[in-house]
């Protein structure tokens, strides 16, 4: 890691996403990593190191990084922080920049297309309805374009 | 109790989880409540959020929309979307905030002028009717039962958007509403931990593994089920089971129920009124309990 590589405005850059505030008062004692779900079973992911990582500003090494995708959202981390930093705010903050600068996991390509066409995930079609009729639950509608409109640029 | 709410069934459930569905709309009318999805209702916006949180926040605000237009509080049955609209409801207290968020609904012809009040349908149940007034309607009673409970994430956390209504480190509403069935609720280790859910898309392998080791934990308890208030825990426990089994190359065979089923049967609903029989890993004692009868 040469001098070059290092962006010590990191951290401002995630401090500033809705979200990434708190990043600054982070003193490293990693109950965020004890409590994660996802670090007990696999060592890809580490909560305190990837903080770290930010705010020696490896920015690069970070947004690169496949590790950044693997938060389940549990939000044990945010509970149990005696600093009040929510790890799972932060790292959708750094999700969300990797996502601007075009580097989306695939697999949020593919949701936001289907969002954009159907408005839910998954398709509902004529079957389903017909299997909800069936057991005496109302019909729904099987597309929402709203939602196409209101992510149109995202 | 007000009479009417808005059911927010999300993408999960009207494909995956009809049976939740069913059973927490049937339960819901034993105590007076009718609730009824929004046609206009669409995805909540969680999905998404690692993606953009500006996204989600449209979306969930979206949705807050189509209930405050209808003049109805949010009941959700998944809990992710009821985190999401949840925190959506928070956020946009903020008077600037929302104002910028009118901007981009007006798009879309929508307004948020008061968040609604959104809880999850088993808060919901435990604020209004509580494990007392279950009691007392109990005609079924499941003393020859135990059952595993797995709160989940969403249904407590993040706590701040739930207004800290339950410690998320000591969680007791879900096992005080079976037990008030005469149920048993057994412990497990490690019985607050996440399903891996929301890494199914990204990683299957991780995910499959977390949810292996919950469901390992389950069976070591040998409940007669593991019981759920989220529809993409039910992904994980319930559809992906055999997944998770060939990972582990162990039998698991635990069965997968969602709360109202239970309480549904206590209650005196059929086996039909609560779609016992929909999920893959089937619960035979309670339906064995219970289909001659009806």
């Amino acid at each position: 890691m040469t001098i070059s590589k290092i962006d010590p405005n990191f951290k401002y850059e995630v401090a500033a996403e809705p979200g990434g505030e708190e990043i600054k008062y982070c003193f490293a004692c990693g109950t965020c990593t004890a409590a994660c779900p996802v670090r007990a079973i696999d060592e890809r992911y580490n909560p305190r190191k990837i903080i770290r990582m930010i705010l020696l500003g490896l920015r690069e090494r970070v947004l690169d990084a496949d590790f950044i995708w693997l938060c389940s959202t549990c939000y044990s981390c945010e509970e149990r922080c005696p600093q009040g930093v929510s790890f799972a705010e932060i790292i959708t903050a750094v999700k969300n920049i990797a996502a601007r600068e075009g580097k989306l996991h695939p697999a949020y390509v593919t949701q936001l297309e289907l969002l954009k066409k159907f408005g839910r995930l998954y398709e509902l079609e004529e079957f389903d309805n017909k299997k909800r009729a069936k057991m005496g639950l109302p019909e729904l509608k099987t597309t929402c374009d709203e939602v196409g409109k209101l992510l149109g640029d995202q | 109790m007000e009479n009417k709410y808005a059911l927010f069934l999300g993408c999960t459930i009207p494909l995956r989880g009809r049976h939740y569905e069913k059973s927490a709309v049937e339960v819901a009318r034993l105590f007076g409540a009718e609730l009824e999805p929004q046609q206009d209702f669409a995805c909540c916006g969680f999905p998404i959020k690692s993606a953009t949180r500006e996204g989600t926040l449209l979306l969930a605000a979206r949705n807050l929309a189509v209930a405050e237009e209808a003049g109805l509080e949010v009941l959700a049955l998944c809990a992710s979307c009821a985190s999401v609209l949840a925190e959506a409801a928070e956020e946009l207290a903020d008077d600037g905030l929302l104002k910028k968020v009118n901007e981009k609904l007006a798009k879309v012809g929508r307004k948020v002028e008061r968040p609604p009040r959104v809880r999850h349908f088993a808060r919901w149940l435990y604020d209004e009717v509580g494990p007392e007034g279950i009691k007392e309607k109990v005609v079924a009673p499941l003393g020859d039962f135990r059952f595993a409970v797995h709160y989940g994430c969403h249904y407590l956390k993040p706590s701040w958007a739930f207004h800290d209504v339950e410690d998320p480190e000591a969680p007791h509403s879900i096992g005080d509403l079976l037990r008030a069935t005469g149920a048993e609720v057994v412990d497990y280790a490690e019985y607050k931990k996440c399903c891996g859910g929301a890494l199914l898309g990204i990683d299957e392998e991780l995910s499959l593994r977390i949810a292996g080791e919950k469901l390992t934990r389950v069976k070591a308890a040998a409940p007669d089920a593991v019981v759920l208030v989220c529809p993409f825990c039910a992904v994980m426990y319930d559809d992906n089971q055999g997944k998770v089994a060939a990972q582990l190359e162990e039998e698991l065979g635990v069965p997968v129920l969602f709360l109202p089923q239970v309480l549904g049967l206590a209650l005196g609903l059929s086996v039909k009124d609560v779609q016992l029989k929909l999920a893959k890993n089937k619960c035979e004692k309670l339906i064995a309990a219970f289909a001659q009868e009806k």
